[in-house]
């Protein structure tokens, strides 16, 4: 298996785009990530795009002829394939372009994520977005999606003595970080006030503990790293990428406050990048829920199990902490369009390891680390990006 | 309307609501689980399920194949919905007395359950609850032995609901005289002709109770006394529950009923008819698992008070926006 | 409109229909064909059981922001209930103020609507838990 780079980066920003349609906001962030490039287009050899529900949100399946299509690359006829896993759909197709290169199958890929969320009522976008549920036995008894991090977060705090604060504090910290983006949804902070009071979605979190409904694309070029030099002087490699999957069920994990496909993934990206969880110096985590990203950084390592609010608590996940996590504000403030967030966090993170980040910037980046989580857990999606 | 003045005419304090997520099959459900907890049979050996109400939540499909899925009497059985106004129960009562007592069938269960309606505002509203009751019919290991039936049965306008339509409609007084109480004075005198009984003779006696006030009056004018009907008389305390009516009443007796004691029960249902049953109460009472579910009494006890607006919410009077996915 | 795909699963929505791995007697709710643990080896030797339907609230949540069909009963308690026989399930808590719900209670199950295919569609029953006085 031989290396691989990335070589340009591209991304829209998300929020409620109304006047931009699901193809215009795909090739929008395709075209930014082939001009960071320096290609002309021609040397492109395949396409995924990372997308969880078209065929729901705006009712198009067929995503992958779609944006080969209007990209304006149907003519060439190169392989388009749609890569889906829920909330690790962006992840995922990282994951899928990352193997046909380091396979030797493809020398220049392009990976996408997009999502169009708000061309459907709010009401059908959280019922859309059940799908990443067990249907069968948790949906269809009236578990939300995000009552089932609501479970989480009781049983967390329930374990380890979490407090409502500490969580609320995740969204605190990535509003403040969001508020250095030009690109996040929101970029206000917010008081922990306003976190503990906003209405409640399903208790004990409420509206700003989850990462809104969000129009979104984002773009990478992944290159052979043999021929990355050829077209740009900032070359990030891709170190790891690994994949784990688990129950489809909450219910039916051995602890609901660990997620095992993150500890079994990282594991796996830690072993191949060939670095321990201290050597990461900023990471985007898979904030859907404040809950998620208190399980992520304990399950990645960064802090002990039953520690991840009391590291946040104590600033060590913002600037001048252990380790800067979110710095794009995360999905909670920069925005979740589903299936575009996992590519995003990969452009973040190259922004980053490239000190493009202005006012966000993490002074002397060289590891990064993004990931990615499909439904509450069942898919997660890890990797591991470094200077060259 | 004066809620204090409908509440002494109709001597109606409060009444049952069911929750959203309830409706006359999960109830009769709970009530054929709970009647199965406290009999040792195989559910395969039940013949026959029937089940009498207003409210079946559909007009095609039958509640009772629900209720044979729920207690695990599928597939061999024969299962039909009843309807007969608020007699429906007591009608699903003697077809199993039928089936049993032919020997066609070794076991039937007969259940009398309704969620009841009644238009906003109409003085139905205000009594018509929810509940309901089911009933083992067999000739082993009998509680109580149903000694006669009986019954009377015109064609008398006194309440009706067409198809299609949410709430039902009535005659105002013409209810009661001519649809009420001839029916249940004729069928409750027709039954004691039969078995030359007369009312000193029962122990209790439960009559269809739509308020307070009916089954007090008729008693009396059948001859019965206050004591006898006491402990059938729930509507004061959960309303009318229409099919669950009679059949709630007569578990309340059967709660607390000795070997011996005699039970006078007449059921009433618009359109019109009256079932009458004749009981006398066996030995094996003694030994029947009463307390391997919750009485009559211990149900009525445990209750939670809602306002309108909850109460409103809950009977789909107010409209929700329905979003098509 | 769905009604097969409900209509399957209905012994273990009604009466808690769930099977024992024979070779490790584990306890698998939903019922499978093969036990997560023993693999190949449990294929055809899992046995049919049912579930006593007791538990307890391993842990919980009070839904406020839920999908159209469940408009009617926000807001609802849904809680992950820890059977007797050792799973675990996902449910509501029903029949008691969603503020008395705490980890460790005790519950039983019983059956109530979970929803329906609109006004004119079929019904769907299964199970949801009230409190063990």
């Amino acid at each position: 298996m031989r290396d691989v780079a990335i070589i340009g980066i591209g991304d829209t920003k998300f929020g409620e785009l109304w006047d931009l349609s699901f193809r215009e906001i795909g090739i929008q962030a395709g075209l930014t990530a082939v001009g960071d490039a320096n290609l002309s287009g021609d040397e492109i050899d395949a396409l995924y795009v990372g997308n969880m529900s078209g065929g729901r949100f705006i009712e198009q399946e067929h995503i992958g002829a779609v944006i080969a299509d209007y990209s304006g690359m149907a003519r060439d006829h190169i392989p388009a394939t749609r890569v889906e896993a829920a909330g690790a759909s962006g992840g995922l197709a990282i994951r899928q372009g990352y193997m046909a290169v380091a396979s030797g199958l493809h020398d220049i890929v392009v990976v996408g994520g997009a999502e169009k969320m708000t061309d459907v009522p709010d009401v059908m976008s959280v019922a859309i977005q059940a799908s990443a549920e067990d249907q069968q036995w948790e949906a269809i008894f009236g578990a939300t999606f995000a009552s089932l991090h609501a479970m989480i977060a009781r049983r967390h705090m329930h374990e380890y003595g979490t407090t409502r604060e500490q969580i609320a504090q995740v969204a605190v910290k990535n509003h403040k970080h969001g508020a250095l983006n030009p690109k996040a949804q929101f970029q206000r902070e917010v008081s922990l006030d306003t976190v503990l009071r906003s209405p409640p979605v399903a208790e004990p979190l409420g509206v700003f503990d989850c990462a809104p409904n969000s129009d979104g694309a984002a773009a990478v070029v992944l290159c052979a790293m043999e021929k990355a030099k050829k077209y740009t002087d900032t070359v990030i490699k891709i170190a790891a990428s690994a994949q784990a999957s688990d129950t489809l069920a909450l219910h039916h994990r051995t602890d609901i406050c660990t997620f095992d496909a993150t500890r079994v993934a990282t594991a796996r990206a830690f072993k191949q990048a060939k670095i321990m969880p201290n050597d990461v110096d900023v990471a985007e985590i898979n904030d859907n829920f404040t809950i998620s990203e208190i399980l992520a950084i304990e399950d990645l390592g960064f802090f002990k199990k039953g520690e991840g609010g009391k590291a946040t608590e104590e600033g060590q996940t913002t600037f001048g902490g252990k380790v800067v996590v979110n710095s794009s504000g995360g999905l909670k403030a920069r925005g979740d369009p589903i299936g575009a967030t996992g590519v995003a966090q990969i452009v973040e993170i190259v922004t980053q390891l490239r000190g493009e980040a202005g006012k966000r910037q993490v002074k002397g980046a060289e590891i990064g680390l993004a990931h990615n989580v499909g439904g509450a857990g069942g898919t997660v999606v890890v990797h591991i990006l470094e200077v060259v | 309307m004066d809620g204090e003045m409908i509440s002494r005419s109709l001597l109606i304090f409060s009444k049952s609501v069911p929750s959203p997520d309830e409706d006359t099959i999960t109830i009769s459900v709970e009530a054929a689980r709970d009647m199965m907890k406290r009999v040792s049979i195989n559910p395969c050996d039940i013949g026959a399920i029937y089940v009498g109400s207003e409210s079946h939540p559909y007009a095609v499909k039958p509640t009772g194949t629900i209720v044979a899925e729920a207690i695990e009497a599928s597939p061999n059985l024969t299962v039909a919905d009843f309807e007969f106004a608020c007699k429906a129960g007591t009608a699903a009562i003697q077809a199993c007395m039928g089936l049993v007592g032919s020997g066609m069938i070794k076991y039937g269960v007969a259940i009398g359950a309704d969620t009841s309606q009644g238009a906003p505002g109409d003085p139905l509203e205000y009594a018509a609850s929810a509940g309901g009751a089911a009933f083992l019919i067999g000739r082993k290991k009998m509680i109580a032995r149903i000694n006669q039936t009986f019954s009377y049965t015109t064609d008398t306008p006194d309440f009706w609901r067409r198809e299609g339509q949410p709430y039902p409609s009535h005659g105002g007084r013409f209810t009661g005289e001519p649809a009420y109480f001839k029916h249940v004075i004729g069928c409750g005198k027709g039954l004691m002709q039969i078995v030359k009984t007369k009312p000193e003779d029962y122990d209790y006696a439960v009559f269809h109770q739509p308020n307070g006030k009916f089954p007090v009056r008729v008693a009396k004018q059948l001859g019965f006394t206050e004591d006898q009907i006491e402990t059938g008389l729930l509507t004061p305390f959960i309303g009318n529950t229409y099919s669950g009516s009679v059949p709630l009443g007569l578990a309340a007796i059967l709660d607390v009923a000795k070997p011996g004691e005699r039970i006078f029960a007449v059921a009433y249902g618009s359109g019109a008819g009256s079932d009458g049953f004749d009981i006398t109460v066996r030995p094996e009472m003694q030994q029947y698992r009463r307390d391997a579910a919750p009485s009559v009494r211990q149900f009525v006890e445990n209750k939670k008070f809602i306002d309108y607006a909850t109460y409103a919410k809950f009977k789909g009077m107010i409209k929700l926006a329905e979003v098509v996915s | 409109m769905p009604t097969a795909r409900f209509w399957r699963e209905n012994p273990s929505r009604y009466n808690l229909k769930a099977c024992r791995c024979g070779v490790c007697g584990k306890v698998i709710f939903p019922p499978r064909s093969i036990c997560p643990i023993c693999h190949r080896k449990s294929m055809g030797k899992m046995e049919e059981i049912k579930l006593r339907g007791e538990g307890e609230v391993y842990s919980f949540s009070i839904v406020h922001d839920a999908p159209s069909q469940f408009e009617m009963l926000k807001p609802y308690v849904v809680a992950i209930i820890k059977m007797g026989e050792g799973v675990m399930l996902t449910s509501q808590v029903i029949d008691c103020d969603p503020a008395e719900v705490k980890i460790g209670m005790k519950v039983r199950s019983t059956m109530r609507k979970l929803g329906e295919d609109g006004a004119a569609g079929v019904i769907y029953y299964g199970y949801k838990f009230v409190p063990i006085e």
